[in-house]
This record gives structure tokens, sequence and C-alpha cells, in this order.
């Protein structure tokens, strides 16, 4: 069920993406996408009360939330900022050449 | 020093040199030039080195930190890998002779040489990797600095080709990352082999196929398989010309096509609904890339939708699955990555003495630029698939295994294609080099000498690319790659064995 809202909420992005003209808004639809497949990530790790992945020389193995999706999801934030940002500053170059955050207005490539 | 331990040199060779050029690139003038092609003839013999690696042991692996799987990271070196690293480096040898002299217009080359590098390692890092996640981290370092190469004109078309591109491509790796995420879900592990041994075992479970469908479309975003192809006739022309060659010659093979037949081949296992889609997605980017390059005015665009097409091809004979389509579909990525690279950079050639990419304003440039013109010829005689050339083998091995595995339409079809190509290339060859020369170019001259090398060299290559097929070479080059494709499974048993 909680993984079904984290596509529910892939989509939401996804019709972001496709949908609005405005090149921020483009964006801030791949962020959601993004943050959809992260929360997937950590939901499939999660135990319910589950305890911090913390190994000590008296802490036993037993009902631990799974530490490798939180690692990885560390590194797709890092690259979802890198990507983020990346497409903000075309954004704002854009914005210059253009003068417009309406994508229907820049086309100069056809064909 | 034992073979293995030159697998991770493939990916920190080229940091090294980004690390270096970014640290004295802008003090030192020609360092970065001389750093670029260092790097890539360094690793260019290692990948020759490494084919014949392959070829004697047939696989090798590499605890990244020593850490044994499936806890740790495994750098993987079979025949398919070797044969893409040396597909890889001929060409990123050729582009970076080429930039020394064309990407003297631009403002701060250093830049350029750093970010030429950065992909390089990304893609060198999806080719050496076995393991999942590892292999998303380096789709989005190669994307990401693909990306902002093609923005590096900074002009309106560039930027928004860029945008396109870098949208496409986010979303793309956004589809890639939540198929991951289900296929850990699933088997509980990243290892590439260790995975494909436990999908084999769970037949039944609904989210794999699920996640067979998202890395299809991710996967085809990076490939511009068709219905996810908008951006490719838009970026690949408005990058700097050793760029487009990178883009259409290796990065849609890298990210695209290359990952997206080893997982579904190699880890998920293709079933023959993963194949018919293939198959279909292939036949339509065939006729799609075909039918769009007819009409095109601009030199590069031809080139890029000409591109699309070829993909097509190469999906098409990789997913028939029979040894005779994987041998034509590998060689013929061979071929049209020395093509078509030669043909963006004879594009980027003639652009940088006439200042133009319009067709309809050349003509006759053969007298002016015999080597350009020359490569061209070459370059686009082999991508049309004309017999002594190298394009012409593989198209014909495609077509006969597409006959015989019983696709007679797909084959029809891609015979078809062939045949439109071979008069959109034929048509722009005439348009661009032969015929009357007009007044505008009279006082054109030949690009300056390291452009004329690195053409003549792919333009070599490109003609004699059909000699792969003579036996004693086709089983050190080819027949290790195809075998991997052929028997999935024998990855995971390769790679967990050792």
């Amino acid at each position: 069920m909680v993984y079904l809202l984290c596509i529910a909420l892939f989509c939401v992005g996804l019709y972001g993406v496709v949908r609005k003209r405005n090149v921020i808004k483009i964006i801030v639809g791949l962020i959601i996408c993004e943050y959809a497949s992260n929360l997937l990530f950590i939901l499939v790790g999660y135990r319910m009360h589950g305890r911090a992945p913390v190994l000590g020389p008296d802490v036993s193995f037993e009902n631990m939330v799974d530490p490798l999706p939180q690692a990885m999801v560390l590194t797709t934030i890092a690259i979802g900022v890198a990507t983020t940002l990346l497409l903000v500053a075309l954004a704002i170059r854009l914005y210059e050449k253009y003068g417009t955050f309406d994508i229907t207005q820049i086309k100069d490539l056809k064909g | 020093m034992s073979a293995t331990r030159l697998i991770p040199l493939f990916v920190a060779v080229p940091l090294a040199g980004v690390f270096f050029i970014l640290l004295a690139g802008r003090k030192i003038r020609s360092f970065p030039e001389a750093v670029s092609i260092l790097v890539t003839l360094l690793l260019f013999i290692l990948s020759i080195y490494s084919l014949w690696v392959a070829h004697t042991r047939q696989v090798l692996v590499h605890f990244a930190g020593g850490w044994r799987p499936p806890a740790g990271i495994l750098l993987v070196e079979d025949g398919l890998t070797a044969f893409m690293l040396v597909t890889v480096h001929v060409v990123a040898c050729c582009i970076a002779l080429y930039s020394v002299s064309y990407v003297r217009k631009y403002s701060s080359p250093w830049k350029f040489y750093a970010l030429f590098l950065m992909t390089l390692s990304g893609m060198n890092g999806i080719l050496v990797t076995g393991d999942l996640f590892n292999l998303f981290v380096f789709l989005e370092v190669a994307s990401l600095s693909a990306c902002a190469l093609v923005a590096f004109g900074t002009e309106r078309q560039e930027l928004e080709a860029a945008f396109k591109y870098g949208v496409m491509n986010t979303l793309g790796a956004a589809f890639v990352l939540l198929a991951i995420a289900f296929l850990y879900a699933c088997c509980s592990t990243l290892n590439m082999a260790d995975m494909a041994g436990i999908i084999a075992t769970k037949k039944n479970s609904a989210a794999i196929p699920f996640a067979a469908v998202l890395l299809i479309m991710g996967f085809g975003l990076k490939a511009a398989l068709v219905p996810f192809h908008a951006w490719l006739p838009d970026a690949h022309p408005s990058a700097p010309a050793p760029i487009s060659a990178m883009l259409s010659g290796l990065i849609i093979k890298c990210l695209g096509i290359y990952t997206l037949f080893r997982v579904l081949f190699c880890v998920i296992g293709v079933t023959p609904e993963i194949k018919s889609v293939l198959l279909l997605l292939g036949v339509l980017s065939m006729g799609v890339g075909a039918f769009g390059a007819v009409g095109q005015t601009d030199l590069k665009r031809l080139f890029a939708y000409s591109s699309l097409s070829q993909i097509g091809f190469i999906v098409f004979g990789i997913a028939l699955g029979t040894p005779l389509g994987i041998m034509g579909g590998l060689l013929h990525l061979f071929n049209h990555s020395i093509g078509k690279s030669l043909l963006f950079l004879t594009s980027g050639s003639v652009d940088y003495a006439l200042g133009t990419r319009d067709m309809r304003k050349m003509g006759g440039l053969y007298e002016r630029m015999p080597v350009t013109g020359a490569s061209g010829f070459v370059g686009a005689m082999s991508i049309a698939g004309v017999p002594p050339f190298g394009g012409f083998w593989s198209k014909l091995l495609i077509i006969f295994a597409a006959v015989q595995a019983g696709y007679i339409g797909y084959a029809v079809w891609a015979t078809l294609a062939g045949v439109l190509t071979l008069g959109y290339l034929v048509k722009a060859i005439k348009q661009v080099f032969f015929g009357p020369l007009p007044e505008a170019c009279r006082n054109v001259t030949e690009v300056p000498l390291p452009m004329q090398f690195a053409m003549g060299i792919l333009a070599i290559l490109c003609a004699g690319g059909g000699l792969l097929l003579v036996p004693g070479l086709r089983e050190v080059f080819i027949r290790h790659a195809s075998d991997i494709l052929l028997n999935g499974a024998v990855y995971a048993r390769l790679v967990g064995g050792s």
C-alpha cells in the first residue's frame, strides 16, 4: 500500500514534467520524481519498530532497519542536487537568452 | 602486476586527468590537450590488453576496496566489457586528437577537456561495474557531464537542447532508480551476478516484469529508442563537433544499449515478451530515423536522425537473440561508433571551414578539402552499407539473422530502411562535397593537421570494419562478447564462481 503511494507520488512528478509549461515547474516535477524513488528505497529497507543500524560491542543484530538503502539514498540525494543545480543553471541562462520561462516559446529547434 | 588490478584504472585514470586539468589547466598552455591525449592513449593500450586477457581468461573480477561480494562492489571485465572498452577508446583517442584544433574557438578549452574526461570516466565506470547501484551512479556522472558539454557553446540553441537533454536524462535516471528499488526489494542484493541467481529462482514474482518495463523506459530514454527519442535530434547537432561524435558514437551506446542488454539479458533474463517489445522498438527506430533524415537541410541534424535509425538496427539485431543476430548487432555497434563519429567530425570540419551547417550553401568542397571529403565519403558509405565497407557486413548479418529467425516482415522493413539510408547519405555527400563550388566557398582551406589525422584514422578503421569477421580476429574481438549476451546465465556463473 505504501509502495503504491510512492508510485502515485512518482506519477505526480511525471505529470509535472509532461504537462507544465514553466521551466521551473518542470524541474520541480523532476525533483518530485527523484524523491518518490528515494522514499521507495527507504521504505523498502524499513521495519516496523526497527532500530537504527548502529553496531556496537553490546548490540545484537535483531530488528535493525536495513542500512544499505539509507546509504544509497544519501548518494542519490547528492546526485539529485547536482542534477537540479545544472538544470537550474541552464534555466537561468535560458531566461537570459529568451526572456521567458515558458517552454512553448523556447523553440528554436524544430523538425 | 596481475591483470585484475588494471580494471579500476579505467575509472581512476580519467578522473585523475580531470583533477590535474582543473588544477593547472588554466595556467599552463596546451596542458589540458596533452593530458587528455595521453589519458585516452594509455586507456586505449590498456583496453587492447584487456581484450586479450578477456580472450584467454574469460572473466576478471576485482573486489573494490577488498570487500567480498555480496556486500562489496565488484568490478567485472568479461568479453562484452572488453569489446565495449576497445570501441570507446578507439573513438575517444581520435576525438581527443581532433579537439586540439577544434576547441580553440571556445573561450575556456580546459573546461571542455575536464568535462570530456569526466564523461569518459563515467562511461568506463558503467562498462566495468558489476553492481547495479554503482551502474546508476556512473550513469549520472556520464550524463550530467555530457549535458554540460551539450550546453558548452551557451547560445540560444545549445541551451535549449541541453535543457531538453537534461530533463530527459534525469527522467530516465529516475525510472532506472525506481526499477533498482524494486529489484532490491525482491532480491535484497545489488550485485548483478548475485541478483541474476536469485531472479532465476523466483519466476512468478510480479515485481520483476514491472522492473523490466521501467528499465526499458529508463535505458530507452538514454539510448533514444523511438518513443523516447525526441531529445536526440536537438542535442546531438547542438554540441561542439567532437562531442557530437562522442554523443552519437559512444554515449548512447554505453548509457543506453550496453546497459539495456547487460541488465535485461544477463541479470533479469529475457522473456519472449521483452524480446518482442525490443524488436518492435528497434524496427520503429529504424523507420522513424530514416524518414526523419530524408527532409533535413542541416548536415549535423541529418546525421543525428541517421544515428536514431542505426540504433534501431543495433537493438533489433541484438534483440533477435540468435548467435548471428547478436554478432551482427555488436559488429554494427562497432561500425556505427566509428562511422558516425567520423561523419560528425567531418561535419565539424566543414562547419569549422565554412561557418555554416546548412547543406544548401555548400557544394564541391571535395576539391578544396580533399581529406575531409574523402573521409566523409568513406564514413557515409560505411553507414549506408555499401559493400566493401564495414557497415555492409554488419547490416547483412542482421538482415540474414532476421530471415533465419523467421521475421520476414521485419527483415524486409530493415532492408527498406537500409536503402533509405543509402539514399539520404548519398544525397547529403553529393550536395556537400561534389557538384559546382559556390562563390562563397572559393577561399575555403583544408582544416588543421590534427583534425585531418583523426579523421584519417577513423576512415581507415571504417573501411576495414568488415575484416573483423575474418576467422582469427572474430574469435578474439567479438565471439566472447556475443557469447555473454547469447547465454545470459553464463554471466552469473562466471562472476559468482571466480
